[in-house]
């Protein structure tokens, strides 16, 4: 078991997902089987090699601060499950 | 024998940076605005768009950098700091973690005169989040709450300095040096009330000479820098309390209460911070040319200290003058602006220091909100020279330039201020007072200097300020 169980959970409590009994089960399953995975490739001898931090071989893609035109606002809330003059309505936070 | 106590304090502070659009699209900054009328799919979160860098927020991030003697980076980049909450759409922040753009510098305050450098561990880039408006008297009250998501992929800076300091004064001074040279950078407008320039302090106690830390609270909610003293200063004591009385200290984040004066639990850390980040794979990192270095330090701007340097150098100020005047760019401009036109430095920091910081402190406004114009204040200043009002009456024509924005002249015209200095009209008044005073006459011709003053005094009482109080000792000292 690399991943264990109150792992799983507490990942799951910071992401605000609810499991059940059964899916944390699966789900410790699953996950250590890619960790395992994972365990083949650390290894490797990484000790000569640079970390990488993306995949691209891209630095400073960059713009100029100008401004554009976004949505309006009628557009900006359309797809929201509630809305309230002109904000977004979320459920109590505490 | 009580244990002598130290303080330990560190500064997290957060400035919104000045640029026309957002850091990662191009909506615009503008402060204000309706609810979600400043937001596209970028800050708003929506699935697949991507973030794209305004290189302006890194030209200003070394600029903050250089002024503040840090290392810039050659490689950087950023990191996603996940998170939920409904301020933040994209439930992560885009941040830089490891290889922050700046770190390493410091940043030289003065207490009683004495200079004390206050380290700056890292400068970093990040976006905003947007504000959220509670339906009911507060959050925990709140029936649901609601979203604007203008704030938010604002850029910031976030400038986290060591923890050096070593009392709530010295934590003030630090973040009104921080605010001086962020201004006369010109990249952020650093408006507390605004929220434009934000505040938390990490504040722990330990016995004076223990090394170690003692575990520390973060301390959030300061918007002004009269609060945040009060707030260090509070949690300083509540800390030595709670040790003295055998209580622990618990890591936590604590909300400062103007109105009550205290700090309160929020919540408590070991929980809430696992922020799992990870590098951000969106956003190429960066490679910083040190020519753009190089060029970025030509153009920087005249910073405080060197203001203050030329201060005393050029216009002979001391040491407290010139530290006051030039900790606010705008008021180091008034004063210059004055001078030029009034050229004696001295009589001119007197009235600004004086007369208008008073003036303006009272009302609690900013120089850039004053109706007093360095133009003004020259005028005023040679209507003294030539005579035509005295000193004091000086001020009473400032205080109403400060209330109405009309010239001195207008006013000393309309309020009858004009100084009397015409000797038979005076003399009429010398007389009655002396007449009316003979105690005090017998105690002057007895030697006591102080009865003279009196005497003056009354005059100028009977004449509403108005009489020269040269003429007026003159009139005296030969009819005594
Ligand atoms: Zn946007």
């Amino acid at each position: 078991m690399i991943i264990s169980h109150e792992q799983v959970e507490t990942m799951a409590f910071l992401n605000q997902i609810e499991l059940s009994a059964e899916e944390k089960e699966q789900y410790t399953a699953q996950l250590n089987v890619i960790l395992k995975y994972a365990r083949i490739l650390e290894q490797l001898d990484t000790s000569q090699v640079a970390p990488m931090i993306h995949v691209l071989p891209l630095y400073n893609v960059w713009r100029e601060d100008e401004v554009g035109v976004g949505l309006d606002r009628e557009q900006a809330l359309q797809n929201a499950p509630e809305s309230e003059e002109g904000y977004f309505k979320v459920p109590r936070i505490l | 024998m009580a244990t002598d106590y130290e303080a330990v304090i560190g500064l997290e502070v957060h400035v919104e940076l000045k640029t026309k659009s957002k850091i990662f699209c191009s909506c615009p900054t503008t402060f204000g605005g309706e609810s979600n009328t400043h937001v596209c799919p970028g800050c708003l979160g929506l699935p697949g768009v991507l973030p794209v860098l305004n290189r302006k927020v890194v030209e200003y991030a070394i600029k903050a950098g250089l002024a503040l003697n840090c290392e810039i980076a050659e490689f950087t980049k950023f990191d996603r700091k996940n998170y939920h909450y409904p301020d933040l759409p994209k439930n992560y922040q885009l941040s830089q973690f490891d290889l922050p753009i700046c770190q390493q510098g410091y940043l030289e305050i003065e207490i009683n005169d004495n200079q004390k450098k206050i380290g700056i561990n890292r400068i970093h880039m990040e976006e905003d989040a947007g504000k959220l408006v509670h339906q009911g008297d507060n959050i925990a009250r709140a029936e649901y709450s609601l979203v604007d998501c203008n704030r938010s992929s604002v850029p910031l800076l976030e400038i986290v300095s060591e923890p050096d300091m070593r009392s709530a004064e010295e934590a003030r001074v630090y973040l009104e040096k921080l605010k001086a040279i962020l201004e006369y950078l010109d990249i952020s407008d650093c408006k507390m009330e605004e929220g434009s320039l934000r505040c938390d302090a990490n504040v722990s106690i330990r016995p004076r000479g223990q090394r170690t830390l003692g575990t520390k609270t973060e301390i959030k909610n300061m918007n002004s820098f009269r609060s945040l003293q009060r707030a260090v200063e509070y949690e300083i004591e509540r800390q030595i309390d709670a040790k003295e009385a055998g209580e622990p200290i618990v890591q936590e984040t604590r909300g400062w209460d103007e109105v009550t004066g205290v700090t309160l639990s929020m919540r408590s850390k070991e929980e809430a911070d696992d922020y799992r980040y990870f590098p951000e794979p969106d956003l190429p990192p960066l490679r910083i040319d040190r020519a753009w270095v190089e060029e970025l330090q030509q153009q920087q701007p005249e910073l405080p200290a060197a203001r203050k340097e030329r201060f005393i150098q050029d216009y002979g100020l001391p040491n407290y003058d010139a530290e006051i005047l030039t900790n606010s760019r705008a008021l180091a401009d008034f004063y210059e602006a004055s001078c030029s036109l009034y050229p004696n430095p001295k009589v001119v920091s007197n009235w600004v220091m004086g007369e208008l910081l008073h003036l303006l402190n009272a009302e609690n406004l900013e120089i850039t909100q004053s109706r007093v114009t360095p133009e003004r204040l020259a005028e005023m200043l040679q209507l003294i020279d030539k005579g035509t009002i005295s000193g004091k009456l000086a001020k009473t024509v400032l205080e109403e330039m400060f209330k109405t924005g009309q010239p001195p002249q207008a006013i000393v015209q309309a309020k009858g201020l004009v100084q009397i200095t015409d000797e038979s009209a005076l003399t009429i008044v010398v007389d009655q007072v002396l007449e009316a005073n003979p105690k005090v006459v017998e105690d002057y011709r007895k030697g006591k200097g102080k009865a003279l003053g009196f005497l003056v005094g009354q005059v100028m009482k009977q004449t509403r300020g108005q009489a020269s109080p040269e003429v007026v000792n003159r009139l005296l000292k030969t009819r005594l």
